[in-house]
């Protein structure tokens, strides 16, 4: 006789099956291509695969990926907190409108957003000739691929908070109001302290994706080598010009720092276990 | 000196909360507003802690024009019904806070804070907890915590939301005692929302009866029991209190069904 099952528990066929569904697809479809990019960058040799990140233009792509991330990412959390304050803690007319606003980045395409910009800044655009009299250089230039990138990774950071400040409600706002500090001592001590978790896990996506954006960024750079070439756009050059190992080498490289923005994630989360769940109950 | 209100009024966008509240109460009294769930009482605390803004009336207390003054300068010690502890700080810096937060001319020097502190914890009876948060205490516990930090700030008065709302039968009638001998010995003017009829009329020395936005009536319990003003204040006590499990209360009810 087989002993009866809890009425709560799930035959072991069942929970081995769908354990080994989920398993198979990640490998298949999240660490296999990744382990493909890391071995195919090594196919000419280790030195190959160096020199390709040493080489002139690939420098310059990882600076200028650098600097648009290191540019993009605290307005985009300066902005990111902004909105999400205003939807959780006040009321006012438009407030869904501004919601679905703020999911506009992730519903159109990046290639549309890109465009949105060369429409407005670019030469036949509608302030392009006002710039070019002023000598502003927004298209084919750092603060167009700037632009792009503020837009498409500005939902990350007020999609992390909306709900968790939603959730936190204005009590804790209120009471230090009560107890007379002002709104800056109100959002240094109160507010930004119980964010903080929540701000830098949507800082970090934010920041992995503003290092890869492709679409968006592909539109407004020009593909100038050496100039405008990013990350991920330099990768595409490379791959285009039969380069293969040196393109994997450059990707590579591009992976590495989102896997090390997941580990610093984890290594966090990890070390503040504690104070993480108890900013989240009471 | 004491606490006027006078024509009160608030409207939220589809409903008129407050039509007109007005009521007086002495220096240091111990005022209960007493009313079913939407009678405007809570509306009605924190218009006087700052947390809303009135739409037309006047509040005058301790002879100042109380509704002019911006809700942090006003030192009104309020505590919320879900505490509102801060929860990513120790109990010591909650009750610290609205030392530290003062302008560096009026704060006092970190040992003075510290000294202060304990003074408190121990007014509350939470000697030694000053360490931890407000996630490892009990209800009961944190609505002390939540007293002293509002006590900290030295208000000129208290504002209590449902004090004992969230907390289980044993642990509030055992803080009842304890809050009525504390608004004893510190003569603060006190106010404090409840819908609980016997909460009130023990507590509070003087009871307002509200019901939908207005005041039905106020006095003192005794008055309130032997003389209902209106027939909603007559229901609404004598149906709570009959069950009452307070002798001192039944009797009286029963007196009064006698007469």
């Amino acid at each position: 006789m087989t002993r009866p099952l809890a009425p709560t528990k799930d035959h072991p066929l069942v929970r081995w099956t769908l354990t080994a569904v989920a398993l198979g697809f990640i490998g298949l479809f999240l660490v296999l291509p990744l382990v493909v990019v890391f071995h195919d960058a090594l196919g000419d040799g280790l030195t190959a695969a160096l020199a390709a990140i040493r080489e002139p233009d690939a420098i310059a792509a990882i600076q200028l990926t650098l600097t648009a991330a290191a540019i993009a990412v605290p307005l985009n959390a300066i902005f990111g907190i902004a909105a999400s304050w205003a939807i959780a803690k006040f009321d006012f007319a438009g407030k869904g409108f501004l919601v679905t606003l703020i999911d506009l980045p992730f519903s159109v395409s990046p290639v549309v957003s890109g465009l949105i910009y060369v429409l407005v800044f670019g030469l036949q655009g509608w302030l392009g000739p006002w710039l070019a009299e002023h000598d502003v250089k927004i298209i084919f230039a750092l603060p167009g691929i700037v632009l792009a990138t503020v837009f498409v990774t500005f939902p990350f950071v007020a999609r992390e908070l909306i709900p968790l400040m939603t959730d936190q409600g204005r009590d804790e706002e209120e009471a230090a109001v009560s107890l007379g500090a002002s709104g800056w001592a109100t959002f240094r001590r109160v507010t930004l302290p119980n964010i903080k978790w929540g701000l830098l896990y949507g800082v970090l996506l934010c920041n992995a994706r503003a290092m890869g954006e492709f679409g968006a960024v592909s539109v407004v750079s020009g593909h100038i080598r050496g100039l405008t070439d990013t990350m991920p756009l330099h990768i595409e050059a490379l791959y285009n010009d039969y380069q293969y190992s040196a393109a994997f080498a450059v990707a590579s490289l591009l992976a590495l720092l989102a896997l090390v923005t997941l580990v610093l994630k984890s290594l966090l989360e990890w070390h503040f276990a504690e104070e993480i769940s108890a900013a989240h109950h009471h | 000196m004491s606490l006027v209100i006078e024509k009160v009024e608030k409207r939220f966008t589809d409903f008129a909360a407050l039509k007109g509240v007005s009521l007086e109460a002495p220096d240091g009294a111990f005022l209960a507003l007493l009313g079913p769930s939407g009678s405007g009482k809570t509306t009605l605390l924190r218009i006087l802690g700052g947390l809303e803004n009135a739409d037309l009336g006047h509040v005058s207390f301790a002879g100042l024009d109380w509704l002019t003054i911006p809700a942090r300068e006003r030192r009104a010690g309020f505590v919320f019904q879900q505490y509102a502890l801060f929860r990513h700080m120790t109990v010591a810096k909650n009750i610290a806070f609205g030392l530290e937060v003062r302008p560096a001319r009026q704060r006092p020097a970190r040992a003075e804070i510290k000294r202060r502190v304990e003074e408190l914890l121990s007014l509350v009876q939470l000697e030694g907890l000053g360490g931890r948060y407000p996630s490892q205490l009990s209800g009961g516990q944190r609505q002390r915590v939540a007293l002293a930090r509002a006590l900290a700030i030295e208000p000129r008065m208290l504002l209590l939301d449902e004090p004992f709302g969230a907390l289980d039968a044993k642990v509030r009638k055992e803080l009842r005692g304890w809050l009525k001998g504390l608004h004893t010995r510190l003569g603060l003017t006190t106010v404090f929302v409840t819908h609980d009829q016997e909460e009130a009329l023990e507590l509070g020395d003087l009871v307002a009866v509200m019901n939908e936005g207005r005041i039905e009536q106020i006095g003192p319990p005794g008055v309130l029991i032997n003389a209902p003003a209106t027939p909603f204040v007559a229901d609404f006590l004598e149906d709570a209190l009959a069950r009452s499990p307070d002798t001192n209360l039944r009797s009286l009810v029963r007196a009064r069904t006698i007469k």
